[in-house]
């Protein structure tokens, strides 16, 4: 199912959660909404949800008008970063709940309830632990069950908000992975929000940058890391340089730097402070012998050692590409 | 769960702990109540029950634990509904209301049961409409000493849910109607099963508290024999009347019936909680 999002402004009180955002995704589309806390984008998934009214503005599922639609009509799954699971009931009974709400017409009988229950617990590969509470499970395991929870009601649309959240990096890497092989297995549209961009940039088929409850940049993952849109992006996804020149400022990725041991054209010298050899990658600290400004720059370990600098050497730096943007009004630079 | 659990505890002294505990326990509430049975043993078997089964202390012990019951019971609900109230609402003058619901606990409950019983009495400010519209008198009657001890038991059922709701996440009413559920389902499945253990034991103190209760109701019950008179008053009745055995009869019979209400609160409190923690 596609959803639409037009012109949606949401306030809580004297606070813009989001303004006037409009957005467009596809069936069976993974999209990550991603942006630092308070930029909105968790407010935006729950009027997706119907889990807030907008205060103006349309959602539309396959092109219907579901703005007025209860969250209970919606047909949406939601996953909460905390799980929500209902600790006095067992596993089994968390998923069959939404199956079991249904009023009795619609209500499968109790061999359908405990075959479908049953089915997804073994898509999450979790088919073991029917019987138990959620207090004996792992942070993992719960957000998997709150993931089939979710599922079994056969929703048109999975929202997911941060939903791995609260795990250890461990954990949340490789359940990062398993949502996108269960999506790719699934076809769900699903959105799924996080503040993560590594998470976004890995999982998603497309990610849309919030900042201050407005859409900065809709693309895909090398899209929106590669050319980004506008400064705020480029500040968010990665490391970057700023370098002030005449009328605004340039965007410099660190690994976009050239290291030369002597000058070149349009290269300008500067001094390294410090190198820091990270695995692979080295990142020197350099300053600029004209301003004094700090940069930082990242190159490969092998590069590096046949550079053959050391710290308070001169070297050469020139950027393989970078990105102007003009001083003022900075929105103006977004690229529509 | 045995009586030792081999592990290194972060207060030292398990041991001491539990003997002053048992010792405790035994002044203040062993030997007191199980002199009142020692003082019941003295006499015959035969003498107990002509003491219990006179017509005037039956009808006592039925009004005094049908009334603590019913009003429990009705706390139970009113009380969920104050805390839930005080909890998910702000509204101008929420703390006023909260400070409200402690005042039965801090009245003497003899003035409790004077002003209960000047506003209900035939002439009283809610006595005399209630009467000229619906013909129902409270003073003097059973029905005044189900008010008196619903008033008394109010804040129990409040207090003890409160803090159980506070803590209740509103996700899970969200996951619950993001599942489909009704709001009358979400309550139903989600909330209740979620505060029962609470509200069970908001019960079993507002009911103990309400059998055992005298200074509210002695002046709006009337004492009526056979119709508004509660057991505590026959046992003050018997004392006076150096009636010793009498008087500890009655209140071994209440003692037992209690305690074994009471065990049934705890029993049902355990299996609504037997998903918690640390049970495997």
């Amino acid at each position: 199912m596609s959803i639409q999002v037009a012109g949606v402004s949401k306030h809580f009180g004297a606070f813009e959660a989001l303004h006037d955002v409009s957005l467009e995704i596809a069936p069976g589309e993974l999209v990550a909404l991603l942006g630092p806390s308070g930029s909105g984008k968790t407010t935006l998934l729950r009027v997706i949800a119907g889990l807030e009214v907008p205060d103006a503005g349309r959602i539309l599922f396959n092109g219907d008008d579901a703005t007025d639609r209860r969250v209970q009509e919606r047909e949406v799954g939601f996953v909460f970063q905390h799980y929500a699971l209902f600790r006095h009931m067992t596993i089994f009974e968390n998923v069959a709940f939404g199956l079991r709400v249904r009023p009795r017409a619609l209500r499968p009988g109790e061999p359908e309830i405990a075959r479908r229950v049953l089915r997804l617990l073994k898509l999450v590969q979790l088919d073991w632990l029917a019987d138990r509470y959620p207090h004996q499970l792992s942070g993992g395991q719960r957000q998997r069950i709150a993931l089939a929870r979710a599922l079994a009601i056969e929703p048109k649309v999975l929202l997911l908000d941060e939903p791995f959240g609260a795990l250890d990096a461990k954990v949340r890497k490789e359940l990062r992975r398993w949502l996108r092989r269960l999506h790719d297995e699934i076809h769900l549209t699903s959105v799924f929000v996080t503040h993560d961009q590594e998470e976004a940039l890995e999982v998603a088929d497309r990610v849309v940058v919030v900042n201050k409850g407005r859409i900065e940049q809709v693309g895909t993952p090398e899209e929106v890391y590669d050319h980004p849109a506008t400064p705020f992006v480029y500040e968010f996804l990665g490391n970057v340089n700023v370098i002030e020149s005449e009328g605004g400022r340039d965007y410099v990725r660190p690994h976009e730097i050239e290291v030369t041991a002597g000058p070149q054209s349009g290269s300008l010298a500067a001094l390294v402070d410090h190198a820091v050899k990270i695995g692979p990658v080295v990142r020197l600290e350099v300053s600029r012998r004209d301003t004094g400004e700090n940069l930082e720059v990242e190159l490969p370990r092998d590069r590096f050692d046949r550079l053959g600098v050391e710290t308070g050497a001169v070297v050469w730096l020139r950027p393989r590409r970078s990105r102007f943007f003009p001083q003022s009004a900075p929105h103006e630079a977004k690229i529509a | 769960m045995l009586f030792m659990r081999r592990s290194h505890s972060v207060l030292p002294g398990f041991g001491l702990a539990l003997g002053f505990t048992l010792a405790y326990l035994s002044l203040l509430v062993l030997i007191p109540l199980s002199a009142a049975f020692a003082r019941t043993f003295t006499i015959s078997w035969e003498a107990f029950l002509a003491h219990v089964t006179a017509p005037r202390v039956v009808a006592s012990l039925q009004l005094s634990f049908g009334a603590a019951l019913a009003a429990a019971a009705v706390n139970a609900v009113f009380g969920l509904l104050v805390a839930w109230v005080l909890v998910r609402y702000r509204f101008p003058g929420r703390r006023v209301v909260d400070a409200l619901v402690d005042l039965p606990f801090a009245l003497p409950t003899a003035v409790a049961g004077i002003a209960l019983t000047a506003i209900y009495a035939g002439n009283g400010w809610l006595g005399e409409p209630l009467l000229a519209l619906t013909g129902v008198k409270v003073a003097f009657t059973p029905l005044g000493v189900f008010v008196a001890l619903t008033f008394i038991g109010l804040p129990f059922v409040v207090r003890t849910v409160q803090p159980v709701l506070e803590d209740l996440e509103k996700e899970l009413e969200e996951a619950a109607q993001s599942l489909g559920a009704t709001p009358a389902q979400t309550f139903s499945r989600v909330i209740l099963p979620t505060v029962m253990p609470a509200l069970l034991t908001g019960f079993a103190l507002a009911f103990a508290r309400a059998v055992g209760e005298y200074g509210s109701v002695i002046f709006i019950a009337g004492n009526m024999p056979l119709v508004s008179e509660i057991a505590p008053l026959i046992i003050i009745a018997k004392l006076e009347q150096y009636d010793y055995a009498g008087a500890t009869s009655v209140a071994v019979v209440m003692l037992v019936a209690s305690f074994l209400l009471l065990l049934l609160v705890n029993l049902l409190q355990w299996w609504s909680r037997r998903y918690a923690e640390n049970r495997d």
